[in-house]
C-alpha cells in the first residue's frame, strides 16, 4: 500500500457559512487505497471536507483534484466517490435488494449483472437472505451494512464515511470497526473516514488527519500522532496527556516542574519555552525518595485494567495510569524515562489542555465561573 | 381495571353518540328513503328511475376527474417548490395557498362570475384592447375552473406536508449513487410522496364529484351535475326518495372510485419499486 499514486488532492480549500469560516486554506492529499481518517471535535470542518469531496458542497476557493483533474463544479452524481451517510439515508420505499441495486439500475446494468453484484455485496456485509426485508424492520447495525453494500455496489474509487458508526452501541461499533477495516483491505479502495472518536481513528486508519477549527493540526500514522503529537491540542485530543510548561535548555535536556529531565528531542532554540507531554501510562510510580518528582495522591479511580491516579505535584495535577494501588493522601514519587517525554513547540493551544485539576476536589470550585478564572491564573504564574 | 374501562367508556360516549346521531342515522335514512315510495312502501322505482341520470353521472365524474388531474399537475410542483424553500418563504407561500379559504366559498365562486362573464373583467379588458370577446361563463371549462380554484389547497397541503418531511439526505444519497435531479425526482421523491398524492386526489375528487353550487353559478345551469340533481330533488321537486337514491348511488360510486384509486396507487408504488 506504500507510495500509491495520489487520488484526491485538496488545494487551498476555504469555506465559510454566513461569514463564519469553516475551512481555512486546507491542503490535503490522499493516496489511492489508503484508509484515511479525518479526526476532530464537532465543528472542526471534517464533515465539510467530506461533503466537498462528495460534491455536495462547493468550496468558496481552492481546487478539488481527482486523479490529476480538477473536479470543482462536477455534480455529485458524476463523481466516482460514494458516501455512507451518518444516518445511512436508506430509501424507505425500497427493500434491501432494491436499495443495494439502486445505483446499479441508474447505471443501466443488465438484470443478471445487478443480481450477481447485489448478491456479492450482501455476502460481503454478511446479510445473505435479507433481500426481501423491509428497511424499517432492520436493526441499526443491519441498516449500516445495507448502506455499506449500497455504496460499494457501484464500485466507487473512493468511499466516504461520515461517522458511520456513531449510532451503534459500543460492542457493535467495535465489531464494525474490524469489519470495515477488513472490507477496505479486501477491496483495496480508498476510505475517507470522518469521526470524533480518537480510539476508532487509532485502531482503523493508515493515516490520521487531526483537525480543529477548520485547520489541519497534524497528519500522520496513528503511532506518530499518538507518540509525537505536534501541539497541545493533538496531545489532548488523542488519548490522555499531562501537558506541562517547560524550557528546552539544550538538545536532549528539558526543564519542567523545576527539575531538569533528559529527553530525546532536539532542534529547539536555547532556553526556548515549550510544552512537554507525558502520557499517563508512561509515568512510573516509585517511592517518594526515589522519585524525580514528588506529590500527593488526590484521587484514585479504578478503571478495570488499571487505576487512574491524580497526583498533585506542586499544584499541577498529573494523571498516572498504573496497575498498583495507591491510597488518597499517599505521598509518592514519579519517574519518567527520557523517551517517554515528548517536547512540542508552543502553539495557540498551550496552556489550554493537559491539566487534571478538574479530577480533584477542586472540581466544584472550577465549575464556578468566577473561581475558575482565579485558579487558571494562579497555576500559570506558578511555573 | 373495571373502573378504568368504565371511565374510558364514559370518555368515548360523546363520540359514539355523535357518530350515531350524525353519521349512522342519516345514512340509514338515506337508504330507507332510497328504497321506499311516498307512502313508505318498499320499491325499486327510485333506483330504476336513475337511468335517466346516466349523462349527469358521467358528466360529474368526467368534470371531477379533469379538476383532480389539473389540481395535481398544478399542486405537485408548487408543493415541491414550497418544501424546498427557506422556512420564511415556505410560510409566505403557505399563506398564499390558504388565503382564498379565508373567504366564503359562495363569495369566491360569485367573484369568478364577475371575472368570466360576457361583460366581466376579462372580456372588458379584451374589448379595451380591441380583441373579440370570448364566451367563458356557462361553459364546462368555467365549471372545471371553479372546481380547481376552490379545491386546489386540498391537493397542495397533503403533498406539501409529506414533501416537507422527506429526509434531504435521501436526495443526496440518490445523487451520490448517480442520479441527476430528474432521476432523483422520479426514483425517490415521487414514490415517497405517493401517500400525499393519494390523499390529495381523494380530497379534491370527492368534493368535486358531489359539488352543486359551482356548476349552477359558473355553468349557468346548463351542465347539471349529480349534486345539482340531488339538490333539486330535495329543494324544489320535494322528491326525497329520488334524491336519496341519487345520493346513495353517488356515495357508492365514490367509495368504488376511492378503492380503485387506492389500489392503483399501491400498484403504482409497487411498479416503481421493482
Amino acid at each position: 500500500m506504500e507510495k500509491n499514486a495520489v487520488i484526491i488532492d485538496l488545494k487551498n480549500i476555504s469555506v465559510s457559512f454566513d461569514g463564519q469560516p469553516i475551512l481555512k486554506d486546507l491542503n490535503l492529499y490522499i493516496r489511492d487505497g489508503e484508509f484515511i481518517t479525518l479526526l476532530g471535535p464537532s465543528g472542526c470542518g471534517k464533515t465539510t471536507t467530506l461533503r466537498i469531496i462528495a460534491g455536495f458542497l462547493e468550496p468558496d476557493s481552492g481546487e478539488v483534484i481527482f486523479e490529476g483533474k480538477a473536479i470543482n463544479g462536477v455534480p455529485a452524481y458524476k463523481r466516482q466517490v460514494n458516501t455512507i451517510f451518518q444516518r445511512y439515508a436508506l430509501f424507505p420505499h425500497l427493500n434491501v435488494y432494491e436499495n443495494i441495486a439502486f445505483g446499479l439500475k441508474q447505471q443501466k446494468k443488465s438484470k443478471q449483472e445487478i443480481r450477481s453484484t447485489v448478491e456479492e455485496m450482501l455476502a460481503l456485509v454478511n446479510l445473505k437472505g435479507f433481500e426481501k426485508r423491509n428497511i424499517n424492520s432492520l436493526s441499526g447495525g443491519q441498516q449500516q451494512r445495507v448502506a455499506i453494500a449500497r455504496a460499494l455496489a457501484v464500485k466507487p474509487r473512493v468511499l466516504l464515511l461520515d461517522e458511520p458508526l456513531g449510532a451503534l452501541d459500543l460492542k457493535l461499533r467495535k465489531d464494525m470497526q474490524v469489519e470495515l477495516k477488513n472490507i477496505q483491505k479486501r477491496l483495496g479502495i480508498t476510505f475517507i473516514y470522518v469521526t470524533h472518536d480518537q480510539e476508532e481513528a487509532l485502531s482503523m486508519s493508515d493515516t490520521i488527519v487531526v483537525m480543529n477549527a477548520g485547520e489541519i493540526q497534524q497528519i500522520g500514522t496513528p503511532t506518530d500522532i499518538y507518540n509525537e503529537p505536534k501541539n497541545a491540542f493533538v496531545a489532548d485530543f488523542i488519548g490522555e496527556s499531562n501537558i506541562v510548561d517547560g524550557i528546552m535548555h539544550s538538545d536532549f535536556s528539558v526543564e519542567f516542574q523545576g527539575i531538569k529531565f533528559q529527553c530525546v528531542d532536539k532542534g529547539f532554540g536555547k532556553d526556548e519555552p515549550v510544552d512537554v507531554v507525558v502520557r499517563p501510562e508512561d509515568v512510573d510510580i516509585v517511592a517518594p525518595e526515589d522519585g524525580m518528582l514528588k506529590g500527593i495522591v488526590t484521587s484514585v479511580t479504578f478503571k478495570g485494567v488499571h487505576y487512574e491516579i491524580i497526583v498533585d505535584i506542586d499544584g499541577f495535577k498529573w494523571m498516572v495510569q498504573t496497575t498498583e494501588y495507591s491510597a488518597v493522601g499517599d505521598k509518592i514519587g514519579i519517574s519518567i524515562k527520557p523517551d517517554e517525554i515528548q517536547v512540542m513547540k508552543k502553539s495557540e493551544y498551550s496552556g489550554l489542555y493537559g491539566d487534571y485539576s478538574s479530577f480533584s476536589e477542586e472540581f466544584d470550585e472550577l465549575s464556578n465561573p468566577s473561581v475558575e478564572a482565579d485558579d487558571a491564573g494562579g497555576e500559570t504564574v506558578e511555573e | 381495571m373495571k373502573k378504568t374501562s368504565f371511565l374510558s367508556k364514559l370518555i368515548n360516549a360523546p363520540y359514539i353518540v355523535w357518530s350515531v346521531l350524525f353519521i349512522v342515522a342519516p345514512m340509514i335514512m338515506v337508504v330507507y328513503y332510497a328504497f321506499t315510495d311516498r307512502s313508505g312502501a318498499f320499491t325499486w322505482n327510485n333506483i330504476t328511475a336513475l337511468t335517466a341520470y346516466k349523462e349527469t353521472f358521467a358528466r360529474s365524474i368526467g368534470y371531477a376527474v379533469a379538476a383532480t388531474v389539473i389540481c395535481l399537475v398544478l399542486a405537485y410542483p408548487l408543493a415541491y417548490i414550497m418544501a424546498r424553500s427557506k422556512a420564511s418563504k415556505q410560510r409566505t407561500l403557505m399563506m398564499l395557498v390558504m388565503l382564498p379559504m379565508w373567504m366564503n366559498f359562495l363569495i369566491r365562486t360569485y367573484s369568478w362570475i364577475s371575472i368570466l362573464s360576457n361583460t366581466g373583467i376579462i372580456n372588458n379588458l379584451l374589448k379595451a384592447v380591441g380583441l373579440p370577446t370570448v364566451q367563458m361563463i356557462n361553459t364546462p371549462g368555467a365549471v372545471i375552473l371553479g372546481m380547481v380554484y376552490n379545491f386546489l389547497p386540498y391537493m397542495v397541503l397533503p403533498i406539501y406536508s409529506i414533501m416537507s418531511k422527506l429526509d434531504y439526505s435521501l436526495t443526496e444519497a440518490a445523487q451520490d449513487l448517480g442520479c441527476s435531479s430528474t432521476s432523483v425526482l422520479r426514483r425517490v421523491i415521487m414514490p415517497l410522496s405517493m401517500p400525499g398524492v393519494v390523499s390529495g386526489i381523494t380530497m379534491v375528487f370527492v368534493p368535486s364529484v358531489s359539488t352543486f353550487y359551482i356548476s349552477q353559478k359558473l355553468g349557468g345551469g346548463k351542465f347539471l351535475l349529480v349534486g345539482d340533481s340531488i339538490e333539486m330533488q330535495f329543494q324544489s321537486a320535494y322528491n326525497y326518495n329520488l334524491g336519496a337514491s341519487l345520493s346513495l348511488v353517488l356515495m357508492l360510486m365514490i367509495i368504488v372510485c376511492m378503492l380503485v384509486m387506492n389500489r392503483f396507487a399501491d400498484d403504482d408504488e409497487e411498479a416503481i419499486l421493482i
